[in-house]
């Protein structure tokens, strides 16, 4: 890369921007004529959006949107979006519009879909939130690792291992038990993550694969071993949704935020702290460093392999925190490879959110959007097959690993092993 | 300051290399070994740790070795289990050697497989002679292809191939269940995702069905001895196994010496997805006879762990194969004998991995069985 000739780099890089603009103006302008032609020419009749159930305190009215006009706005507002990109090129907008057309682009495929029917919007975002969370916590553990430059392939083993503990643990101590257990478990695998790299200097992703296999291995062993002989071991409490006393009566908001379980709370505690930690305190920014530039680091007193220790760990709590979503807070019973890749959408979200916890669980949102949606489109009877859907979130990955719509970059340190001279 | 570390420790382990002794047979020989025997006493103690008595680990671990290679049906057995094992291994092994992660031969095994299946439904009137190359070249291609998009994007946008493949592997499983559910593909008359069965044509010829039909043994097995033979020809006796090698050691080296590194890193996943569309194409063909969800196993993921224990090399990945192969078909025969579930050896194939690709580790358990070196241990004294 470094070696390719380069007459004048202020140059190199405009173009590139300005290619990527324009590249977005064309996307843009596809999906206007994809919104006009397939979403427009045979919506009939009026959306239904419900926003609020009957019992609800605040009831809103339903929602209703002309299908026909509605999409012809957003076709014309898409095109609008993507002519001015591609014109203009203006380099600043580039992810605005694309964000911006996105969103236009949902919510006509909502009205496409729901057009003649009615639907509960209130309900899905509901969903949407409660799926986003093991993707959500998942993306954070990366996250924690990835900045003090220690990849983690095995987030999904981790939420496994955190999702068999806590049935385990919750059937036989009850459900705090079962989390705390969880989380402890989360944390070891963490501990024997950094361990493996750090110390014996394993590959990062072999190390992952391995605890993955390892976990997967383990824990389906113990369930077609012990827990289909003691089913008591795999019956563990779940825990309730809890309303927050004001906040949760509000319409659409209420439900959606404030009327949940523990798992959902903690995960937005989590951001919130791991946000200001890693970028609003000195063991936070000492933690960058060393996935930046752990030999400065070194120099400047850092102690790199107890800070990488230290995080990793801590990812591992967060896995395990996450995995205990599927058992204690949705089903209470373990099953084998129930995490279903969910890990590695996490790693997906991570990347996404571009190493930024926040990033991370806003990803996470529009993965838990995406999967919620899916279960719909079953729902709505939709020419679209729902397998396309459900593969958006990986190419929309690849996509944004490749660049070709803005670049993420990981911290500079990311995957290498570091040697104290 | 640190490149000039990394390029010391390169060269190092290059000259390591070269001196041929005692260390290459305690890498190649005595951590294999010792991985193996060390994940058998922790596989027995997990077995301890769920109450299950003496008497049956011993029973478990007999029949392990009675299900492995105790009688004809079990060698037949081990060899069916390790053909698939082995093609993908190869695959991932070759992609190794010039420095890529492949962790997508799951993937690339499903969409090989897949065409191989529609393939050899499509075309059932054609002769065996031509219809089952075609669809063992179909399997390949279409692997080669899946595998040639990371490949690409690697080397076209530097996108890790490790990200990329993972993806497409989710990606492929979605692909797969939406195929089985067209109508030119569902098995007809059935309302699960299920495929077409492949005409017989297709099929890849049982060898010892003459002495009892129950041998699944198949040609597959002389398709994994040809792929290693060729591998081992692709990488040490020709000018592109020598670029691919070249590129794996050291890039920077391979660039300046005017190898075209991008074309390099396309072509080498395209061997390594050719390789694990073989072994799909394999499974379907030889063994299931059509495509269902899921269908691969998870082979793509245990291949990773047969070219790690086989260290990249064609001849070590078959033993490696030949192996996991007797682990598979031993495990079957352990679960039904000594009624101990066959995911123990999930945690027996894991564990070899960790003692294999940290040696570290097991030169600290093991301090004995090494002799001390500086160079090799790192940070031991």
């Amino acid at each position: 890369m470094t070696a390719r000739a380069a007459p004048a780099p202020a140059d190199r890089i405009d173009t590139g921007k300005q290619r990527q603009a324009r590249i977005v103006g064309f996307l843009l302008i596809g999906l206007a004529i994809f919104t006009a032609f397939v979403f427009g020419l045979d919506a009939a009749g009026d959306a239904t959006f419900r926003l609020s159930r009957p019992r609800d305190p605040f009831a809103l009215p339903d929602l209703v949107v002309p299908a026909a006009p509605f999409l012809h706005i957003a076709a014309a507002l898409l095109a609008f979006l993507g002519a001015r990109q591609f014109l203009r090129g203006g380099i600043r907008w580039t992810a605005l519009s694309l964000g911006i057309g996105l969103a236009i682009l949902v919510a006509a495929f909502l009205v496409w879909a729901t057009a003649g029917k009615a639907f509960s919007l209130t309900g899905m975002l509901q969903a949407t939130v409660v799926r986003a969370v093991p993707i959500a916590l998942g993306a954070l553990a990366g996250v924690l690792c990835e900045r003090v430059a220690v990849v983690n392939i095995a987030i999904e083993g981790m939420l496994l291992a955190g999702a068999f503990t806590g049935a385990l643990a919750g059937s036989v101590i009850g459900g705090w038990g079962g989390l705390v257990s969880a989380v402890a478990i989360g944390g070891l695998f963490g501990f024997i993550l950094a361990a493996l790299v750090v110390t014996y200097r394993m590959d990062q992703i072999i190390a992952g694969v391995v605890i993955n296999l390892f976990v997967l291995g383990l824990t389906s062993y113990v369930s077609s071993q012990v827990f289909a002989e003691y089913r008591a071991l795999n019956n563990a409490p779940v825990f309730r949704s809890w309303k927050v006393p004001v906040l949760g009566d509000l319409p659409v908001i209420g439900p959606v935020l404030f009327n949940q379980n523990i798992f959902v709370y903690g995960a937005m505690v989590l951001v919130v702290t791991a946000t200001y930690y890693l970028f609003h305190t000195r063991s936070g920014l000492r933690a960058r460093a060393v996935g930046e530039h752990p030999r400065a680091a070194d120099t400047l007193g850092i102690n790199v392999y107890r800070t990488r220790y230290i995080h990793v760990t801590l990812g591992g709590m967060v896995a395990g925190f996450g995995g205990a979503w599927f058992t204690l807070g949705s089903v209470g019973r373990f099953d084998e490879n129930m995490t279903g890749g969910r890990g590695f959408i996490g790693l997906a979200a991570m990347i996404f959110g571009r190493w930024h916890p926040v990033g991370a669980l806003m990803a996470a949102l529009v993965f838990g959007f995406a999967d919620s949606l899916q279960q719909k489109l079953a729902l709505l009877n939709t020419p679209i097959p729902s397998e396309f859907l459900a593969m958006a979130p990986y190419i929309a990955t690849i996509i944004v690993v490749a660049g070709l719509i803005g670049r993420a970059r990981p911290p500079a340190a990311d995957g290498k092993p570091y040697v104290k001279e | 300051m640190s490149e000039r570390i990394r390029v010391n420790e390169e060269m190092r382990t290059l000259l390591a290399r070269t001196t041929r002794g005692r260390a290459g047979f305690e890498d190649l020989v005595v951590v294999p070994v010792f991985a193996v025997i060390v994940a058998l006493i922790l596989g027995a103690l997990t077995m301890l740790a769920t109450n299950v008595d003496l008497a049956t680990i011993g029973k478990s671990y007999v029949a392990l070795l009675h299900g492995s290679v105790g009688s004809l049906n079990a060698l037949s057995e081990t060899l069916t289990a390790a053909a698939p094992l082995v093609l993908a291994g190869l695959g991932l092994a070759l992609g190794f050697r010039t420095g890529l992660f492949n962790i997508g031969a799951e993937g690339q095994l499903l969409m090989g497989g897949m065409a191989a299946v529609m393939v050899g439904f499509s075309l059932p009137e054609l002769p065996a002679v031509i219809l089952l190359p075609l669809c063992l070249l179909a399997g390949a291609a279409m692997g080669a292809f899946y595998a040639a998009i990371a490949g690409y994007l690697r080397a076209a946008t530097g996108a890790h191939e490790v990200i990329s493949t993972i993806m497409l592997n989710l990606t492929s499983y979605r692909i797969l269940d939406y195929m089985l559910r067209q109508p030119w593909v569902q098995k007809e008359g059935r309302a699960d995702p299920i495929s077409k069965s492949v005409p017989e044509a297709a099929e890849l010829p049982r060898l010892l069905e003459w002495l009892d039909p129950n041998l699944r043994v198949h040609a597959g097995l002389f398709l994994m001895l040809i792929a290693t033979a060729f591998v081992y020809w692709l990488l040490f006796r020709t000018k592109v196994g020598f670029e691919f090698r070249a590129s794996g050691e050291n890039p920077d080296a391979a660039r300046y010496a005017g190898m075209r590194s991008k074309l390099i890193i396309v072509l080498a996943m395209a061997t390594a997805g050719a390789f694990a569309g073989l072994a799909g194409a394999n499974q379907v063909l030889g063994v299931l006879g059509r495509a269902t969800p899921g269908f691969s196993a998870g082979i793509g993921f245990d291949a990773i762990a047969v070219a790690l224990l086989g260290r990249s090399h064609p001849v070590g990945v078959l033993f490696a194969g030949l192996l996991f192969g007797a682990l598979e078909a031993g495990g079957r025969q352990m679960q039904v004998d000594a009624g101990v579930s066959i995911d123990l050896i999930g945690i027996i194939q894991a564990l070899i991995i960790v003692f294999i690709a940290a040696p570290l580790l097991v030169r600290a358990i093991f301090p004995w069985g090494f002799r001390r070196s500086r160079d090799k241990a790192g940070g031991q004294p």
